[in-house]
């Protein structure tokens, strides 16, 4: 009943830069309602690069997210992010930007940012600092109930910011986002890149990324990913 | 504070700023609890002999009721995902959150017990036995009930469902709840022996609770 400190949850800023990361993904294939919604999905991400995943409606996207948050179980293949935290899984070291907002309209904004920060660890940017960063600063001590659709976004954003974790798992990012909050969502992204983080966005919006691996989900499940530009000198590992 | 902190701090201001938690279970509590001297009739020993089981009746709908958010609220929203996604043991979460619904729902119902015991002619050995078997007897029907809240996540009127899942496996409590009461006010029965099973009983589910709700949890998210 008493609360339990976890030492495993460190105080101190993380810089990502310390590790090369690299995110390996193998034949990853998951079933949900009795029939395979994504299958044999393989692709290797480096830390400092993004993944596009693109496809129709229904294709699997958000289920090849919540399958690498770990929020679905695999039902075959494998992930890996290494260079990472070996006890944690890829999950635990994984922002989800999913579509709800997991915001409780009976707290304020800053109320909501602190205790994701304290709940997640490796504190990064303060509830302030980030929600300048998304530009609803003002109303940081405002119940989230009187904000409204792309304010909730933006608040839920500011999340991501509070605590570092090297895999940003986006769904639909620019969803109720208005062009200015979809530009600071690019900043916010390159700056993750520029870390040594990795981003996965299902979308079908341009997302603003440079240089993104991009995984194109069809009818055949049967998708690689293509580079679209020349393949970067790191190395990983 | 830690991780666990911060939640169990969370789940306490969430249950006060909404519907004022602790006073919604008390008031259902006191209706429940008044309501029986109608239906019974005035007769005074009838109402001191079967008032420790009116009070136990009462307490256990009064936590019932409050049970069905306790999953619920945070799976729609989204929260339970990112919950999953901490570096903690859902378990640990699952306990956590009883363990802030106790504070806020079940406590403030052994708090009420001795006044309502007055209602109903108990004498006052009754009155403290009655208080300590829901002192240590409620902490249990909540566990229980998280298995239940859990089950009944994802389904949008889960709260009947959830009753008639777990009413049946409450019984244990209550028989050792109000006779361990019973006890302390008639004569050959003992008070300690049903106590200490009682005891017993929130011990096991304080083990079976946590990782039984956290199974259902994580099922409920496929």
């Amino acid at each position: 009943m008493v609360p339990i400190s976890d030492p495993a949850v460190s105080n101190q800023p993380v810089t990502l830069q310390d590790n090369q990361l690299h995110l390996s993904v193998q034949n990853l294939g998951c079933i949900r309602g009795g029939r395979p919604v994504i299958e044999n999905i393989s692709f290797e991400l480096q830390g400092g690069k993004a993944l596009v995943v693109t496809g129709p409606n229904g294709i699997g996207k958000s289920s090849l997210l919540r399958t690498l948050a770990g929020l679905v179980k695999a039902h075959a293949g494998s992930m890996m992010l290494e260079g990472g935290e070996d006890d944690l899984t890829v999950g635990q070291q994984a922002h989800y930007f999913g579509h709800t907002d997991a915001i409780k309209p009976a707290m304020t904004c800053r109320e909501i940012l602190k205790f994701w920060q304290v709940y997640y660890g490796h504190p990064a940017r303060s509830p302030f600092q980030a929600m300048i960063e998304v530009g609803i600063e003002d109303l940081i001590d405002l119940p989230a109930a009187y904000l409204s659709a792309g304010q909730r976004r933006r608040l839920s954003l500011a999340r991501l910011l509070v605590s570092t974790r090297p895999l940003w798992l986006l769904d639909e990012p620019t969803s109720a986002l208005d062009k200015t909050s979809e530009h600071q969502l690019e900043v916010l992204m390159a700056e993750h890149l520029s870390e040594g983080g990795l981003i996965i966005a299902a979308t079908h919006a341009p997302l603003g990324l440079v240089d993104p691996l991009r995984l194109h989900l069809d009818r055949n499940h049967t998708a690689a990913p293509e580079p679209e530009d020349a393949p970067d000198d790191e190395t990983g590992h | 504070m830690s991780a666990m902190g911060a939640l169990f701090v969370r789940d306490l201001k969430l249950s006060v700023r909404i519907g004022g938690g602790a006073l919604m279970g008390v008031l259902f509590f006191l209706i429940v609890v008044t309501i029986f001297p109608f239906a019974v009739g005035p007769d005074l020993n009838l109402l001191s002999r079967i008032g420790p089981a009116i009070l136990w009746i009462g307490a256990l709908l009064a936590t019932l009721l409050s049970l069905d958010r306790l999953f619920q609220a945070d799976q729609e929203d989204g929260t339970l995902d990112l919950l999953l996604l901490g570096e903690h043991p859902l378990e640990l979460v699952v306990l956590v959150k009883c363990a802030a619904q106790w504070i806020s729902t079940g406590l403030p119902l052994v708090i009420a017990t001795p006044l309502l015991s007055l209602f109903l002619n108990i004498e006052p050995v009754g009155i403290a036995a009655v208080t300590a078997t829901l002192m240590v007897g409620t902490p249990a029907l909540t566990l229980i009930g998280a298995v239940g809240a859990a089950l009944t996540v994802i389904l949008r009127r889960g709260g009947l469902l959830l009753s008639i899942l777990i009413l049946p496996l409450t019984i244990p409590v209550l028989i050792f709840g109000v006779s361990a009461a019973l006890g302390a006010v008639t004569d050959p029965a003992p008070f300690d022996t049903p106590f200490y099973i009682l005891c017993g009983l929130s011990l096991l589910y304080l083990v079976i609770g946590p990782v039984a709700a956290a199974a259902a949890l994580r099922s409920a998210q496929e």
